[in-house]
């Protein structure tokens, strides 16, 4: 078995393509990116070494702050509407006829691509002809807001659509979770006396707390990274006040062909994505991941 | 695993646990409880419903009725106006064709590696799989810059190539993740028994291994082809010419021509998700397992 299995050329040939490819098209690009940022460059002519100028000039941009701070918020909403979405899957798991349907209907939007939910989401905040605003002049409101013009609003508008389309995938991940905690631990704390929410907090929620660690994760480093959608939805405005790190570095490298601080407002995206990774590691390893 | 413990409950819970008593009170709990999940899965599915009936509107009947009026007289001719006058006839078939050779490219590609992680021995092995799972993390944004410049210098711009192996390669980790946690539950009894009868390796990769792996593959198929029928960053910065966009870039470019037109707007849109309701509709078991097992396993 083992002089078979270790076959140095059959090794290579199942292992090479999909190394070369992650090396070359994941690894090596997000080296280059930092490298990049050290220069000067349009994307097409020659580029010229400006050492950390770039990243200086990124301390003190605002708008890179303006940015960095937007998508911190969304990282944050996101992270928080994960209660609710466990509190909905606690829901469902407790014997609940239809619940299987149910976490199928909460998905659907999640199977949607990006573009085709900004797109729907734009009509629905249309100030004078979207679902939105009609419903609200149903119901008697004057002067309903122009939603994603303004300034103030803009944000919260387009965390609706996000919380529309991500509900369903982080539903159905605790719904499995749930499901798979064993019954007779469950029984056994019936017979003991615990209250349906002495069971859901006190045992269910500490048994899958590896999986909401998981989520805690996702959630955080998915949101600094957002863009299409607020890209189609936005662009970033009205004047910046939806704009987020992506969108910015975005701007920056193909509308104005600023390849240099583009490339070093990536990397800064990239420690930060990578840090953050790290930090809700460390502050939810000191829990030990129970098993049972 | 769920299979295991039911069996395990049937075995040590005989039916004496007290049943809680229905009472009024906890009816109404009940009911409360199914309010707020119905309420939730309106609020799901009530904007696509919306969606599908302003795409059988007219302009009048969308500005001038309310919102929630049925299309009086269906106007399936932004369908065929859509379809036939601009490129998404063209668009669609760029999706469809890019997407199933991303789709197959991908899982040949995953199923070699998770094989040779998981079946050979080799020194490299762990350090493989980290480079595997780390790519999970990175956030693509970051990679975008130096892989124009790269695609640039190869003359693969405006190319599907560019766009193929891009998916192919930040599919990659996911699809791998999926596919260890199947592989690891494999029975290897078969492929020994086959090394003894001098079978190639290759041989037991294709036509014994690979076999047994059919329910992950559908899973990751399903995934991977969402996942490639809806992306747009890569195209948008990848592709500048018509003949090879995608159905997320030209629905975008589209729509925003027809800025005053709802219904074509809608048809539009309807056109671009019909393939996922329908996949969704058809597959949905396997859908809602690929998403869970993607991070649940993690």
């Amino acid at each position: 078995m083992k002089t078979v299995m270790s076959n140095k050329f059959a090794i290579c040939l199942y292992v090479l393509p999909a190394l070369l490819l992650i090396l070359v098209l994941i690894y090596i690009p997000i080296v280059l990116t930092g490298y990049y940022g050290l220069m000067d460059w349009d994307g097409i002519g020659a580029m010229k070494f400006i050492g950390l100028d770039n990243y200086v000039q990124l301390i003190k941009d605002k708008m890179f702050w303006t940015s960095t701070y937007h998508s911190v918020l969304l990282a944050v909403f996101s992270a928080i509407s994960l209660i609710f979405y466990l509190i909905i899957s606690v829901i469902l798991a407790s014997r609940i006829k239809g619940a299987n349907l149910l976490r199928k209907i909460y998905l659907i939007p999640m199977l949607l691509s990006s573009v085709a939910i900004a797109q729907l989401w734009l009509k629905i905040f249309d100030p004078t002809n979207g679902m939105l605003n009609k419903l609200l002049e149903l119901f008697g409101v004057e002067n309903t807001p122009i939603w994603l013009a303004d300034p103030n609003l803009v944000l919260v508008a387009i965390f609706v659509p996000i919380i529309w389309q991500y509900a369903g995938f982080y539903i159905i991940i605790y719904y499995a979770a749930l499901k798979n905690v064993p019954e007779e631990v469950i029984e056994a704390a019936k017979i003991d006396g615990a209250t349906p929410w002495q069971i859901a907090y006190r045992i269910k929620l500490p048994l899958i707390s590896g999986v909401i660690k998981v989520t805690i994760v996702l959630a955080i480093v998915g949101s600094l990274k957002y863009f299409d959608l607020i890209y189609v939805m936005t662009g970033g405005g009205p004047n910046g006040s939806s704009e987020v790190i992506a969108s910015y570095m975005y701007k920056e490298a193909f509308k104005t062909y600023n390849f240099g601080y583009g490339s070093a407002i990536g990397f800064a995206l990239l420690i930060l994505c990578l840090v953050m990774t790290w930090i809700i590691q460390k502050l939810t390893a000191s829990r030990e991941d129970i098993q049972y | 695993m769920s299979e295991i413990t039911t069996q395990k409950r049937m075995k040590t819970i005989p039916h004496t646990s007290p049943r809680p008593k229905s009472s009024i009170g906890s009816k109404v709990g009940f009911g409360l409880l199914y309010l707020i999940l119905g309420i939730i899965a309106i609020f799901q599915i009530y904007p696509l419903v919306w969606l599908f009936f302003f795409s059988l509107k007219t302009n009048q009947e969308v500005f001038g009725l309310s919102p929630f009026a049925l299309p009086k007289d269906p106007q399936w001719s932004n369908y065929v106006k859509v379809w036939t006058q601009g490129n998404i006839s063209l668009y669609f078939f760029n999706s469809v064709w890019i997407t199933v050779v991303a789709v197959l490219l991908t899982v040949i590609l995953a199923s070699f590696v998770t094989f040779a992680i998981t079946r050979m021995y080799w020194k490299l092995s762990k350090l493989v799989l980290g480079l595997f799972m780390v790519g999970i993390m990175i956030p693509l944004h970051s990679t975008l810059i130096p892989l124009f410049s790269f695609f640039n210098n190869l003359h693969l711009i405006d190319n599907p190539i560019s766009i193929i192996i891009s998916y192919t390669a930040f599919n990659l980790p996911l699809t791998i993740m999926i596919l260890l946690g199947f592989y690891q539950t494999l029975p290897r009894e078969i492929e020994e028994a086959a090394v003894m009868d001098g079978c190639s390796i290759h041989r037991i990769f294709f036509q014994i291994t690979l076999p047994m792996t059919t329910p992950v593959m559908a899973t990751i198929i399903i995934i991977n082809m969402i996942y490639n029928w809806n992306e747009f960053v890569f195209v948008n910065t990848f592709i500048s010419s018509d003949k090879w966009k995608t159905l997320t870039v030209g629905v975008n470019n589209f729509v925003g021509q027809y800025l005053t037109d709802w219904g074509a707007i809608g048809a539009t849109l309807m056109i671009s998700i019909i393939p996922i309701l329908i996949a969704f509709i058809a597959l949905s078991n396997r859908i809602v397992e690929g998403l869970a097992a993607g991070s649940v396993k993690g």
